[in-house]
Order: structure tokens, then C-alpha cells, then sequence
């Protein structure tokens, strides 16, 4: 059956969706993924959608859930290079995952991750998906 | 027998006649309208249309205002109408125009056809629609040539839409002027997240200084402009809430959510700065 690739590097897990999502790939892809963050311990998980040109209302809950897992995991998430068009798609769909942290492009997206990791490694991994507020960074 | 012949001959032994009295009964409508137009003017124009009315009708042609024979009676109707419309009338002015030159033709041709009943209801009945025709063009010339006003002014409108700026390496301000519907948001939408790729932005603000006013639909695109540009990775900030703006969204109950605001665009600004490490600082030798 058709899978989509999950990568491990160090502590991050990378996604990139480069084929037309269809509804069982991404039931697929949520199971796997949640398989790959217990297995592999991972604290981090990207997903690039730069390739995607059509997202629907079920892909877009999709992505949320899998940020949702993951967070229950205890791993952060980070989708990356969504196109304007789907962007507005999205929101036109009432869908503005507000759960998902997003980057504009790969890059943006490790840094990110990088960020989170390093606060948590500080051992002031509290909060759930909040920004990490001054407040916290002093403290 | 040609349609309306006995109008034709009417109309070409009576012309001066009938464009008096057709004036005459303009000018003491209740539909005239002194200020917009002198008594030459529309002598003028009654006299042009009157003159084209009289070669088609003498010409023989059917009753059919699409045809080429009727082109002359339809263009001088389309100017009038035209410049009517520029001058001011309203479409029921310009109608009664057109509809006002019964009277004198009907007089007229009962007049001269008193002896015949028969052929004066024909007559009289085939005018009547005739005219009714050249109302109903001219009402629909005068509608055109509103709308195109209106489409003008919408194209305008558009290509004046928003632009988006750099402010700085990574910060983009997006100047919104005017109020913001559904069609609008779309394209401010779409500018924006095209700019945040191109840039690589990834801070936006959305500056409402030229909003004139913010109700819940205003508000509820400002935050689907938000949550889009979000969704690309770059956070929105909203800057220039004027008090009288402030203190309606507070009494509409708008929910701004999350979305840092600032008064100014220039309180936005240096919040954009910090959050993207930057400082402004004053340089030494200014300062010394």
C-alpha cells in the first residue's frame, strides 16, 4: 500500500508530502506518525505541504489532529510551505488550526523546532503550544 | 399601406406645429427642469428627434425599433439620453421626454382623421407603441451608460487597492484604505500571502488607519487575513485603531482574539523590531 515517508534525523522527524493527499493516505500517515514518535522518541516532528496544491476540509482536520497526537506525545509540530492559495482555502473553510505552529519554509521550520527543543531541554517544558513568553525565558 | 403612413404626413405638414407645442408642454411639465436645461437646448434636441422621427416614419419603414432603418431615430435618442444622464435628469425625466410628444401628434391626427374613426384608432394605437418602444431604448441607454459610470469607478477602486510594503528585512506593512468587504479581503488576502512567500516575511502588519469604520464583518476579514497569514508562517500585528474605532469595537463586542494591536504603526513597528532581534539605536556622533 501507498505510504508516505517518515524521516528520522537526530530528534526531529521529517514529513514531506509530495503526492496528492487522498483521505486513506492521511488516516495512514497519522497512524504511522504516532507509531514513529513513541518508537523513536522523537520531540519534533516537521511537515513540509510545499508540494501540496489542494488541501480539503478533511486534510486540513488531519493536520491538526496530527499536531494534536503529537503534542499529547509530548512533541512539538510544525507544518511548513503552505501555499497562499491553500492558506485561504483553509480559512475560507473555517479551518484555521489554531493548534498548529507554521513556518514558511523548511528552514524557518528547524529553527523553530531547534528553539522549542532547546527551552524544553532547559527543563522548563510546561507549556503545550503556547509561544514562549518572555516571562518564561526569565524565569 | 406602410406602417403609420398618415403620421408621416402628419408629422411633415404640421412639423413646426408640433415641435412648439411640444416644447411648449415640456417647458410647463411638471417634469421640466429649468435648471438643468435651457428652452434652446431642448428645442434642439426635440427638433433633431422630431426631424428623425419624420425621414423614418416617411421612409415607410415597419414598427420594428431594432431595424436599420431606425438607426438614426436610435442614436439621437442614445446622445440625448446620454447627456441627459450626464447633465442630471432622472430616468423618469428622460422617459417623459420621449413620451411627451404624444399629445401634439395625437391632437393632430385627430384632428385631420375626425371623419375616419377606424383609421385614427390604428393610427393612434400603432404611435402609441412606436413611441413606447423609443422610451423604453432610451430608458435603457440612460441605465447603460449609469452602469458604466459605476463599473468605471469600481475598476478604479480596485487598481487603487492595497499595496503591501517592506518595511524592513522581514516585516511588511499592509496600508488598508477603504472599507473592507468580502471581494476586497479576498485580494488584499492574496497580495499579501504572495508577498510573505516573495520575502519571506515573517511579520505582517495590517494598518487601518484608512478603515473608516470597524464592525463585526470588518473585523471578522481582518482576522481571516490573520489566521491566513498565520498559517504561512508570519505573524500579523494590527496597527493604527483610531479612539473612535477603539471604542466601537469595544461597544460591538468585536472579538480581535489574540491579535497584538497597537495604536500607531509606528507602536507595531517596534514591536516587529523586537520580536525579530533588531534595535533601533541613535548613532554616537549624533548623540555626542
Amino acid at each position: 500500500m501507498e505510504r508516505i515517508p517518515i524521516l528520522k534525523m537526530g530528534d526531529y522527524l521529517l514529513v514531506t508530502i509530495q503526492v496528492d493527499m487522498h483521505d486513506r493516505l492521511a488516516t495512514t500517515l497519522q497512524e504511522d506518525l504516532a507509531d514513529r514518535i513513541v518508537k523513536a522518541r522523537s520531540r519534533a516532528v516537521l511537515i513540509d505541504i510545499s508540494a501540496l496544491e489542494v488541501v480539503d476540509s478533511f486534510i486540513g482536520r488531519m493536520l491538526g489532529s496530527i499536531a494534536a497526537i503529537a503534542r499529547v506525545l509530548d512533541a512539538e509540530t510544525v507544518v511548513v510551505g503552505m501555499r497562499p492559495a491553500v492558506a485561504i482555502t483553509l480559512v475560507e473553510l473555517g479551518l484555521a488550526l489554531p493548534g498548529v505552529r507554521t513556518a514558511l519554509n523548511v528552514e524557518k521550520g528547524m529553527d523553530i523546532l531547534r528553539q522549542s527543543l532547546s527551552d524544553t531541554v532547559n527543563g522548563h517544558h510546561s507549556e503545550p503550544v503556547a509561544e514562549p513568553a518572555d516571562a518564561d525565558a526569565q524565569g | 399601406m406602410p406602417v403609420a403612413s398618415r403620421t408621416a404626413e402628419l408629422i411633415q405638414k404640421h412639423e413646426g406645429e408640433i415641435l412648439q407645442d411640444w416644447v411648449q408642454a415640456q417647458m410647463t411639465a411638471v417634469t421640466a427642469r429649468p435648471d438643468l436645461m435651457q428652452k434652446a437646448e431642448l428645442e434642439d434636441q426635440s427638433r433633431t428627434l422630431l426631424q428623425e422621427l419624420k425621414h423614418t416614419l416617411a421612409s415607410g419603414d415597419g414598427g420594428d425599433i431594432k431595424g436599420s432603418a431606425w438607426q438614426g431615430v436610435r442614436d439621437t435618442l442614445a446622445s440625448i439620453s446620454q447627456s441627459r444622464a450626464r447633465q442630471g435628469f432622472s430616468p423618469s425625466e428622460t422617459a417623459t421626454f420621449v413620451f411627451s410628444i404624444k399629445e401634439p401628434i395625437f391632437a393632430r391626427l385627430q384632428r385631420d382623421l375626425a371623419k375616419d374613426l377606424a383609421a385614427l384608432t390604428a393610427e393612434t394605437w400603432l404611435i402609441n407603441v412606436l413611441i413606447d418602444k423609443l422610451a423604453l431604448h432610451t430608458i435603457e441607454v440612460f441605465q447603460k451608460s449609469r452602469e458604466d459610470v459605476i463599473n468605471r469607478q469600481q475598476r478604479t477602486m480596485l487598481e487603487l487597492s492595497t499595496p503591501v510594503v517592506e518595511l524592513w528585512d522581514g516585516i511588511l506593512a499592509l496600508p488598508l484604505i477603504g472599507t473592507l468587504d468580502s471581494e476586497r479581503t479576498q485580494l488584499v488576502m492574496e497580495s499579501l500571502l504572495t508577498r510573505i512567500v516573495e520575502t519571506g516575511a515573517a511579520i505582517a502588519i495590517i494598518d487601518i488607519t484608512g478603515v473608516p469604520t470597524v464592525d463585526t464583518l470588518v473585523a471578522q476579514h481582518l482576522l481571516k487575513t490573520v489566521a491566513a497569514a498565520r498559517l504561512m508562517g508570519a505573524d500579523c500585528l494590527i496597527s493604527g485603531i483610531r479612539p473612535q474605532i477603539a471604542q466601537t469595537i469595544v461597544h460591538l463586542g468585536v472579538e480581535l482574539g489574540d491579535v497584538t494591536s497597537k495604536a500607531t504603526l509606528a507602536g507595531a513597528f517596534a514591536v516587529a523590531l523586537k520580536r525579530t532581534g533588531l534595535a533601533i539605536v541613535r548613532s554616537p556622533q549624533r548623540s555626542a
